[in-house]
């Protein structure tokens, strides 16, 4: 026996994360519960806030809220994307047959952050369908490459995010704290409504939130927040997505 | 045990949860076309045993190894299947969905019509999983555990919930996968599948293994044998005799159970001559296994 040696394998990686991948997309896409609110809710609030009562209000509301609205979108496939298939894999032990059969590693997540990525373009896209049909709004071609590249990278800290949260919760109650994080912050980072409208306090504790840091990123893309200094958002971000990653696999690695 | 060349070996493996000793010095060893079937009764370890096996649960002492190397390494993942006891799939995929993205992670894999019917999921393969009965979700999951002709299968519990049909479909592809030189490591409640099955039996009390070899061997263990009669006599002075465990009477029948049948039977023939129907029947492995589990505890 020793001395026979292993077929030498010839596992195609590609397929594997090719079909880890489609297997992600379409178990999502065939789950109302994910699917509708996070494809519909961005668009119909876009309508209602900056096409229909948009021009009553002081500011640009058709880019602003291109921007922020873009990014409630890119949230919400990481944060229920993640928060909800990790736990329900975690529930009913499809993820500990994942480790016990032989899946390359990183073919999990590498296929939720990919179906996640798939489905923030599907909302940019609708959104700048929206914005330029609807609500007239006119942007450089640098300056939709800049949203698109901001939304993307975007994605990533939500991911780490809904990966913790999945680590954490049971399949039942992933998606309520998914969505006590979610609205809250989105509220409270300027996301519906600018923050020059609201309290000032609210505000003043906006840079604790990702959302915010996100927000700041994407106005600065569509021309919104002139002479905004950048890379602070972006390292708060991606240290938003190192520390919740690292939390998550701490937890994950305990089983 | 015999080591070298294993398909899988357990070397003084200990794992404890807490308070709780999982496994206590576990020793095992199943070879290439070899089924070995881990019994015992529920929390004895069956399970950890498997997830040590697979790589899932780090042993604090001892080591695991499949086919010479960790459970840890992919290579050698990539010679194992397995289905495990309490593993469901995501409800809105297909089963082909699944069937295919398992089948991606070996290098050799059986064509999906072959796992199909190997498995019993002719005509289901575009169902969703969430939509099938649980048995049929149990003959999907073995699919998944054969579809890249694995040289060694953990099978924790295969046959729960499988109806009659199903449950001989899946012996009799675990019978030919092994005569294909396939080593197979078997947990089961049921008795007889491990009877069916087995090669070797080693039965696990309080993580420990504390009666291993073939189904004959085991079944010697125990000395008791059954002897069934239609009789006139009063079971209570059957009872009575010094060499009889128990008795029972149904009806006209009389069943005893002892450890010297040979005397008992002269005694019954001596005391009724209208005896009928005589049996003498050896101990089958549900009662050793509750024997040597009785033992143990």
């Amino acid at each position: 026996m020793n001395t026979i040696a292993l077929p030498a394998p010839r596992v195609s990686l590609l397929r594997c994360y090719a079909l880890e991948a489609r297997n992600e997309f379409l178990r999502l896409l065939r789950a109302p519960s994910f699917a509708l609110p996070t494809l519909l809710f961005p668009p119909m609030f876009y309508v209602l806030f900056a096409v229909l009562f948009g021009n009553r209000s002081g500011f640009q509301a058709n880019v602003y809220l291109l921007a922020t609205y873009g990014v409630f979108g890119v949230m919400s496939p990481g944060l229920f994307g993640f928060g909800v298939t990790v736990a329900h894999d975690r529930e009913r032990g499809w993820l500990t047959l994942k480790r016990a059969l032989p899946m390359p590693p990183g073919a999990y997540l590498a296929a939720k952050l990919a179906m996640a990525m798939l489905f923030a373009t599907i909302i940019f896209v609708i959104l700048a369908a929206l914005s330029t049909t609807l609500g007239g709004v006119r942007l450089p071609a640098s300056a939709w490459l800049s949203l698109l590249v901001v939304d993307l990278f975007g994605v990533l800290p939500f991911c780490a995010i809904g990966l913790f949260v999945g680590s954490i919760s049971s399949g039942s109650a992933a998606p309520a704290i998914a969505n006590l994080i979610y609205l809250p912050m989105s509220f409270l980072s300027g996301l519906w409504m600018p923050l020059a409208v609201l309290p000032a306090f609210i505000a003043k504790i906006a840079p604790t939130w990702p959302a915010w840091h996100l927000g700041r990123l994407a106005l600065a893309a569509v021309g919104q927040a002139p002479g905004e200094p950048l890379l602070p958002h972006a390292l708060a971000l991606g240290a938003v997505a190192v520390v919740f990653t690292w939390l998550a696999r701490r937890r994950l690695a305990r089983g | 045990m015999k080591q070298a060349g294993a398909a899988a070996s357990w070397n003084g493996v200990r794992k404890r949860y807490g308070a709780t000793i999982a496994l206590d010095g576990v020793d095992l060893a199943v070879g290439t076309g070899e089924l070995l079937a881990l019994l015992g009764p529920n929390g004895a370890g069956k399970s950890t045993a498997i997830a040590a096996g697979l790589g899932l649960v780090e042993p604090d002492a001892g080591e695991v190894r499949l086919f010479g190397e960790s459970p840890h390494v992919l290579a050698t993942r990539r010679q194992v299947g397995v289905m495990l006891q309490a593993a469901s799939m995501p409800d809105t995929l297909k089963v082909a969905e699944l069937l295919a993205q398992t089948r991606s992670y070996y290098a050799d894999p059986r064509p999906t019509g072959d796992c199909a019917q190997m498995a019993g999921l002719d005509g289901l393969m575009d169902r969703r999983y969430g939509r099938l009965s649980g048995g049929q979700q149990r003959r999907v999951q073995f699919a998944l555990a054969i579809c890249g002709r694995p040289r060694l299968l953990f099978l924790d519990e295969p046959t729960v919930g499988l109806d009659h049909d199903a449950r001989g479909l899946l012996w009799q592809t675990v019978r030919g996968l092994v005569a294909e030189g396939c080593a197979v490591v078997l947990t089961t409640h049921y008795l007889e599948e491990a009877e069916a099955l087995a090669d070797r039996v080693a039965v696990l009390a309080r993580g420990r293994i504390v009666a291993a070899g073939s189904v004959q061997q085991i079944r010697a263990r125990v000395t008791q044998r059954r002897i069934r009669c239609i009789s006139a006599l009063d079971a209570a002075a059957i009872g009575a005799w010094p060499e009889v465990r128990s008795v029972c009477r149904d009806g006209e029948r009389i069943e005893i159970v002892t450890d010297a049948a040979e005397t008992v039977v002269r005694q019954l023939l001596f005391e009724d001559s209208g005896v009928s129907e005589l049996e003498v029947q050896r101990a089958g492995l549900a009662e050793a296994f509750v024997e040597i589990t009785r033992e143990a505890a």
